[in-house]
């Protein structure tokens, strides 16, 4: 199959390895991947802060760049949410009937990365190996808007070497929310608080996650404090350890 | 006791942020909260995982609302005829002055000193009490919660447990001094029975009683109030003359939709299978009950709301106030830092429209839309989305001053709209930025310290320095694709 990868702006900048890493774990199933240069952002920010006529040029860019893509895979479920969520109202609220009709066809060819695998292509064992204590945070989208449920997770399972961790209070916000962060820095400071504490309990070494968005908010705390967690994509995880997997 | 003393509702003289920002320092406040959101929601998750059909109640709750808000002119003046037809008196308030002055007013014609009160949000949000106190009648709240606020001179802060932030300890040194009961106890009985025998003289001698309601029921022309303590039944069967004061979103069609919220509506707010009372009375019957009953509907800011297509689902909620208990801002801050009677995701929705967007303007910010509400709600009013909608407002409203047009939040979005409409642009600012950003890099590699509003991100957090060659970069160089490749290859 041919993929078409849709970076996002803040793993293109941020979390390249995040990138290299999907590459790497769709290339080892066979898959073709095609980076399209043209593409910038989701709209997400712009979107959710309330910038909403500033959004829709940037989704019109994305659906253009876009359109004839066979499989748009998304490391990161907030983008993807931002997709299935308000593409077609903020096509609609500008009026504009073709992009709505775009979008529509579009959005059903676009997966969140771990969805991909699971749901789009059957796979949960991609092969993996990564001997670390790791848990798992569900981010907000991943849970309420895309639903993966325990894919994350089923995932995670099957990576050799891996112990996984279960968190307490896994339903609740890190305290990220975009822009929210900023505008409410102390009551997202204090969700984040809580959201480390319970990282923390857990024992992991690693915290991983299906968006850069919420671990970059955890690792900015768990630097801060200087704890030795890391933080790691889910994809870093699954694009670990191939050598030992192939010759098991 | 001493007279209650008049004080003034002063409502949105902070924003969300400042007020949280206090609000956080209160660690006797959050343990309370925290404490009381846990058990609430904990429980409301075992007993809506009881019925097999909960999404589907959910999403017959939701109909049945929307419905009711899509035709409200036609049920509300069916309620208003039925209401009639069965003795009771329907007013019409089309602000909060105008429903204090025909409360007041009835209670005056029936020369009434003191009213008796359940639990009201809907008084709460018209200011009632202070304007009775103003005009000399003593308004008693009867809801243990409500009794607690009064007594504490404080505000409520949440609209199921209005004295949610509160705990035993600290009520029972409210009662030991207002209620004169130096060797009061501190355990739940203790307190009841305080509460029981302080209030009970006054259901006895009381007149005049006044209510909210939970619904409307536009076939029968019927009132319906759910409640825990029974406080309830006694204000609306006792006294001579009732009063309820309900907002006009709260008719529902028929007698028969109560199945559904019956079921829903317990659950959701306190976890409860069935709330412990159940009222529904329709008008006036001889020798049972009040001799005179009033409905004052109110619309208070409620109307404009409806004619916002992508807002009016606001006015579906059914103030269970699962909401609250399911918000992880909530749970941090409480309901005292919305500065508004209507706390939680669905305050921050409906107090800035309430008030026109004139007040209450942070509160849209308020939420990591984290989506958490829309999850729990049992009319599935989509908060998030509606709180995307009223940001629009505000930044639109914002960008029509100079101010906000040249203020840094405009600015520095109007850039990032400019850079995100072409990748050259944008691969051009992440190498600027990869520039820029040395300024503010520690040695360790990590950002410690951001200015402007991003110190908001840099005061509890760091943030790691953004790498040297961005995927983009890596693409080209390691697999030579240029632009415009992709979409021929596709083609092709």
């Amino acid at each position: 199959m041919r993929i078409s990868l849709f970076i996002t702006c803040y793993n293109d900048a941020l979390f390249p390895e995040t990138g290299k890493a999907v590459v790497k774990v769709l290339e080892r199933l066979g898959h073709e991947i095609e980076f399209r240069p043209e593409q910038t952002c989701c709209g997400q920010m712009h979107w959710n802060t309330g910038y909403l006529r500033e959004a829709v040029p940037i989704i019109r860019h994305f659906v253009k760049v876009y359109q004839g893509a066979e499989t748009v895979v998304v490391p990161s479920s907030s983008c993807v949410a931002m997709m299935r969520d308000h593409y077609v109202k903020a096509a609609e609220m500008d009026g504009d009937a073709k992009l709505v009709a775009d979008v529509e066809a579009l959005l059903p060819r676009v997966y969140e990365f771990s969805e991909f695998l699971v749901r789009g292509l059957g796979v949960e064992d991609v092969g993996a190996s990564y001997p670390h204590k790791v848990t798992y945070h569900a981010s907000c989208h991943s849970m309420r808007s895309l639903h993966l449920g325990d894919i994350p997770i089923r995932l995670l399972k099957k990576v050799r070497g891996l112990a996984l961790q279960p968190i307490q209070d896994i339903q609740e916000c890190c305290g990220f929310g975009g822009t929210f962060a900023i505008k409410n820095a102390d009551v997202s400071s204090a969700m984040l608080a809580d959201k480390v504490r319970n990282v923390l309990n857990t024992g992991a070494e690693v915290c991983t996650a299906v968006d850069n968005s919420c671990l970059m908010h955890l690792y900015g705390s768990l630097h801060r404090q200087r704890t030795f967690v890391k933080t790691a994509h889910l994809a870093e995880i699954l694009a670990s350890g191939y050598g030992e997997a192939v010759g098991a | 006791m001493s007279e209650v003393e008049v004080r003034e509702i002063a409502w949105n003289t902070r924003d969300f942020p400042e007020a949280a920002k206090d609000l956080l320092e209160n660690s006797q406040t959050r343990r309370n909260v925290r404490h009381a959101t846990n058990v609430i929601q904990g429980k409301r998750n075992k007993v809506a995982a009881e019925l097999p059909d909960w999404e589907d109640l959910r999403e017959a709750g939701s109909e049945v609302r929307a419905h009711a808000l899509r035709h409200l002119d036609y049920y509300l003046t069916q309620f208003e005829e039925k209401c009639t037809k069965a003795g009771g008196h329907v007013h019409w308030a089309s602000d909060a002055a105008e429903a204090n002055r025909i409360i007041l007013g009835l209670v005056q014609k029936h020369e009434a000193k003191e009213v008796i009160k359940i639990k009201t949000m809907t008084s709460e949000e018209v200011g009632l009490n202070a304007h009775l106190e103003k005009n000399g009648v003593r308004p008693i709240e009867t809801d243990l919660a409500e009794l607690i606020i009064q007594l504490g001179k404080d505000r409520p802060s949440h609209f199921v447990a209005p004295a949610l932030h509160v705990n035993r300890q600290q009520v029972r040194a409210m009662f030991q001094r207002e209620m004169n009961l130096p060797d009061l106890g501190e355990e739940p009985e203790d307190l009841a029975t305080a509460a029981r025998s302080y209030l009970r003289e006054k259901f006895l001698r009381v007149k005049v009683a006044v209510s909210g309601g939970n619904f409307l029921i536009a076939d029968t022309g019927g009132l319906c109030i759910l409640e825990s303590e029974g406080n309830g039944r006694m204000c609306l069967t006792l006294p001579d003359v009732l009063i309820s004061i309900v907002g006009i979103e709260k008719v529902i069609p028929s007698f028969r939709d109560l199945e559904i919220f019956l079921q829903t509506v317990p659950r959701s707010a306190t976890g409860e299978r069935m709330n412990p009372y159940n009222s529904v009375w329709t008008g006036v019957h001889p020798g049972d009950g009040p001799k005179e009953f009033h409905v004052v509907l109110l619309d208070n800011g409620r109307s404009p709301i409806l004619a916002d297509k992508e807002a009016s689902q606001t006015l579906k909620c059914v103030r269970c106030a699962a909401c609250l208990n399911a918000c992880p801002v909530y749970h941090q801050t409480g309901g005292h830092a919305y500065e508004s009677v209507y706390a939680g995701p669905i305050g921050a929705i409906l107090t800035p429209q309430l008030n026109s967007m004139e007040q209450g303007r942070s509160l849209p910010y308020a939420s990591s839309l984290c989506g958490a509400c829309y999850e729990v709600c049992p009319v599935k009013i989509n908060i998030p989305e509606v709180l995307i909608h009223l940001r629009g407002k505000v930044v639109r409203e914002d960008q029509a001053t100079l101010g906000g047009k040249l203020g840094l939040w405009n600015i520095g979005m109007q850039a990032a709209a400019f850079l995100f409409k072409d990748s050259d642009r944008l691969a051009m600012a992440e190498r600027v930025g990869r520039v820029g950003q040395k300024v503010f890099v520690s040695k360790n590699g990590f950002i410690e310290a951001l200015p402007l509003m991003l110190s908001g991100w840099t005061q509890t957090r760091d943030l790691k320095a953004m790498p040297a060659q961005s995927f983009r970069e890596w693409w080209a160089k390691e697999r030579g694709a240029t632009k415009g490749n992709a979409a021929k290859d596709n083609n092709g």
